[in-house]
């Protein structure tokens, strides 16, 4: 195979081996070419395309109502975010002015959104390192959050709750109650969480130092959301290109500057509570008024190309719709997070220990179909 | 920066790029569209009609060495390449660069296009741009467009023995694809 190097007098060799496509800690239908040196990673080449379903393609053919309900395929966990992008861009599009009730409803169901993603994230996180019981603990959390959204949007993880022009329908009464109950639950779940795992010895030690990344190497590779902000690269679209409510409310970016696996790690922690945050900030003041504006019944964009930006629970995603004029985009391009953020895997886990990388890939939170649009 | 300083700007390093500056205005976004007269010659156009950004379109002979200097000078420094599209115009075949400043937040678009249906290819801006690594398999893959000096240009999500390149506009699988 590769050429052999002695490493105090015992031979070494590079070989391949295959992680995934079923594997546990891929969190889905990804496969890696790993090349190893004994347990040290000498490349990482990832084999896509096991669940592409080319959803560009197919909002081609699309109307822009139907494109919305496609989007929440896409990273599953932001599903809501994916939603708004889409809305957004049509929106903008049609110069459609939004009543301001939506986009507080946007904004509080999409912060609720990242935090439900950060809660399965945590446990999986968890899970990854060997400490199965975090993901009891997530998953309990999370299952708040998605009866929230069951009995407002009508489905707990694929919502389709924005339509363009506003969302499918008014929130149900319960809604800001048991938003409430949440925060005030929550607030004292993310202490428990850092008693858990963040506290916990073991898991420091797996996980500081382990796959840095650089902020120099954050921008080249397009990381964003999370993965950027732990390598010190300040890239919140909420920040810099406020979309929605997010322009009313106050909150800090998550930044920390080690870039390893531990800082991303705790940029999530951090951003759970600001998202919670800025639920808070906006829960007592959803503006009256119209939950929806009307459209028509067929949506025709201006010729033109249009492009948004919103930040998922992953990063930065980015709808491009280059229209001419027809029911249907030209073309639509999903500049997707995790799509980027899995480009630097390799940069940063050559060198690594083989058992490292499983960490490092929890804290980079692919989610695949995000990645094989 | 705004569009029309960031166009004089980008314009002056190619000198024969005088796309109109007389028609700017002196301060401020320009929302003026005509700028269709611009010499023939000029390699570079810029245009922002139909787009809330600054776009160029710049020959393919231009890109590394237009895209190296986007990054490179100090006044408009795109470290950020955000999205990299490939594009079936029919007939011509292109990709989409969207470029932003991390440290003054401007966004420009840069497109190139070429005619050459059975051999596209680009330079590949993947050496300034590591993320351009991958976004560029992904048009390899899709739309059949060679980038020169890639690192490692192959197929990313369809297998090597796929016939095609399924976003382009022309291409047809009758069994796969539904057609409304």
């Amino acid at each position: 195979m590769q050429e052999s190097t002695t490493i105090n007098n015992f031979k070494s060799e590079e070989y391949f081996i295959n992680m995934g496509p079923q594997h546990p800690a891929t969190h889905g239908v990804l496969r890696l070419l790993l090349t190893i040196d004994g347990e040290i990673i000498k490349r990482v080449e990832p084999d896509l395309g096991y669940i592409h379903r080319s959803i560009e393609k197919m909002c081609e053919r699309d109307s822009y109502q139907q494109i919305v309900h496609l989007t929440d395929r896409m990273d599953y966990l932001s599903s809501h975010i994916n939603n708004e992008a889409v809305c957004l861009t049509v929106e903008k599009a049609l110069e459609l002015e939004i009543p301001d009730r939506v986009k507080v409803i946007r904004t509080i169901i999409g912060e609720l959104t990242r935090i439900a993603s950060h809660c399965l994230w945590w446990g999986v996180m968890g899970m990854d390192v060997g400490a199965l019981t975090t993901y009891f603990y997530g998953f309990r959390d999370r299952e708040m959050i998605n009866d929230i959204f069951e009995e407002t949007c009508g489905a707990r993880l694929t919502m389709n709750y924005n339509v363009p022009g506003g969302l499918m329908w008014d929130i149900h009464p319960n809604f800001v109650n048991r938003v409430k109950t949440f925060i005030a639950h929550f607030k004292t779940k993310i202490p428990e969480f850092d008693r858990l795992l963040t506290e916990n010895i073991i898991f420091q030690k797996r996980t500081k130092g382990v796959g840095i990344l650089s902020k120099e190497d954050a921008i080249s590779f397009g990381a964003s959301g999370p993965v950027g902000r732990a390598s010190g690269y300040s890239c919140d679209v909420r920040k810099y290109h406020p979309y929605s409510a997010l322009d009313r409310v106050t909150f800090n970016e998550s930044l920390q500057t080690e870039g390893d696996t531990f800082a991303r790690y705790k940029v999530r922690i951090q951003e759970m509570w600001e998202s919670l945050s800025i639920v808070e900030q906006l829960i007592d003041n959803i503006p009256e008024g119209e939950h929806r504006i009307a459209t028509n019944a067929v949506i025709k964009l201006p010729k033109g190309e249009y492009y948004q930006k919103v930040e998922t629970a992953r990063g930065e995603l980015g709808v491009y719709i280059v229209s001419t004029g027809t029911k249907n985009p030209y073309r639509l391009k999903f500049r997707s997070p995790g799509f980027s953020n899995l480009s630097l895997l390799n940069h940063i886990a050559v060198g690594g220990k083989i058992g490292d990388l499983v960490a490092t890939m929890a804290t980079l939170d692919l989610v695949i179909p995000d990645i094989d649009r | 920066m705004t569009n029309a300083a960031l166009k004089e700007l980008i314009a002056s390093w190619f000198p024969n790029a005088k796309a109109d500056m007389d028609h700017q205005n002196s301060d401020g976004d320009s929302d003026s569209n005509d700028n269709k007269e611009s010499p023939i010659e000029n390699p570079l156009e810029f245009t922002e009609e139909g787009s809330e950004f600054l776009n160029i379109q710049v020959p393919e002979a231009l890109l590394h060495e237009l895209m190296l200097k986007l990054k490179t000078h100090p006044e408009t420094h795109f470290d950020y390449l955000f999205c990299l599209t490939g594009m079936d115009w029919e007939p011509a075949l292109g990709v989409v660069y969207h470029l932003e400043s991390t440290e003054h937040r401007h966004i420009v678009v840069v497109k190139v296009k070429t005619e050459d249906r059975d051999h596209p290819s680009f330079d590949s801006v993947s050496d300034i741009w590591k993320t351009a690594e991958f976004h560029e398999r992904e048009v390899y893959d899709f739309f059949g467009i060679r980038f020169n000096n890639h690192p490692n240009l192959k197929r990313l999500f369809l297998t090597d023995e796929w016939d095609g390149y399924p976003l382009r506009k022309d291409y047809v699988d009758e069994i796969n694809m539904v057609i409304k």
